[in-house]
């Protein structure tokens, strides 16, 4: 189990051994280095804690900077996430692609891409309505509930409304191959979220 | 250079012979059948290039058994063995479409005279 934080680059082609064409999604992740350890003694929980992305110090609260000041780092880094279950890492550790395998089944989370406010058929993959004889139900959700019992919604309607831009997490992905030198992950398939989006890569 | 931009440049073939649509190809393909893999000859008119570096692909067509067929190729792929250009076409379109829906003497494209 191995876990890192990168940002999604965007989409290109392999060939592989066969010269089969695979899509793949480039990943620059790490190197992450370890800012905090938690214990069960003292947070009441197991998990380390990844930094990710060089920024200037400006960009981060002092805080944050304080935070890192504490882990021996020299600059700012722009994303902190927490790993449970990512084995034996101490604070001065840095994680790097090399903690994964040719080969090695993932999930990536990220936020995916917004889509705005959007309809049930876009949503919700509801059918549409006729589109010819006097139709005026082309593209409308239908029935939300009967009249007379329940005369009332029933609470998790399907209905119209935001979509997209939250935390997706994209299981049974693959990955193809790793660059060391580039700290780079090439995952078989598409990963969620826009490109330069941060995504979370977690070994299964 | 842009990360994608490397890795693909790095898949790219050298030796591919210069074609474009209207050319008549003769498409060495390797086909893979279990354990053992033999060479396929595939020939036809190009009638599309498209898409840029390692993602371009050309499409063939030809008629077989008054059947018109279609293979579209990646260039650059590992499992073509050679290309030949058997004669250059003397066409005025990128894209010719228009081959499809012309049988017999019509599907013929001119040969480019020197």
């Amino acid at each position: 189990m191995a876990g890192i934080i990168g940002k999604k680059v965007g989409m290109t082609q392999l060939f592989d051994d066969d010269g089969n064409v695979i899509a793949v999604t480039v990943v620059q992740a790490g190197p992450c280095p370890v800012t905090q350890v938690r214990t069960r003694e003292k947070d009441g929980y197991e998990a380390v804690q990844l930094a990710f992305e060089e920024c200037r110090d400006k960009h981060i609260t002092k805080a944050e900077l304080g935070h890192l000041k504490k882990a021996g780092l020299k600059h700012g880094l722009r994303h902190l996430v927490e790993f449970d279950d990512v084995g034996q890492l101490k604070v001065g550790d840095t994680v790097t692609v090399e903690a994964f395998e040719d080969g090695q089944a993932v999930s990536v989370a990220g936020v995916s891409k917004g889509k705005g406010f959007q309809g049930t058929i876009k949503r919700h993959h509801f059918g549409r309505g006729p589109e010819t004889h006097g139709s005026h139900n082309i593209r409308q959700p239908g029935s939300i509930g009967a009249s007379a019992y329940p005369s009332r919604v029933f609470k998790g309607v399907r209905m119209s409304g935001h979509m997209g831009a939250k935390r997706v997490t994209q299981q049974g992905l693959k990955i193809v191959r790793r660059d060391v030198e580039n700290n780079l992950l090439l995952i078989k398939g598409s990963v969620p979220g826009a490109k330069n989006s941060v995504v979370v890569v977690k070994g299964r | 250079m842009s990360i994608i931009e490397n890795i693909e440049r790095q898949q790219l073939r050298t030796g591919i012979p210069q074609f474009k649509a209207g050319d008549t190809v003769k498409v060495h393909f390797k086909v893979i059948e279990g354990s053992r893999h033999r060479v396929q000859v595939f020939q036809g008119i190009v009638i599309k290039r498209q898409g840029q570096g390692v993602r371009e692909t050309f499409t063939v067509r030809k008629q077989s058994f008054g059947v018109g067929v279609e293979r579209t190729f990646p260039v650059h792929s590992p499992k073509i063995e050679k290309i030949e250009v058997t004669a250059i076409g003397d066409v005025r379109r990128a894209k010719l479409y228009y081959l499809r829906q012309k049988v017999g003497k019509k599907a013929r494209v001119r040969e480019k005279q020197r």
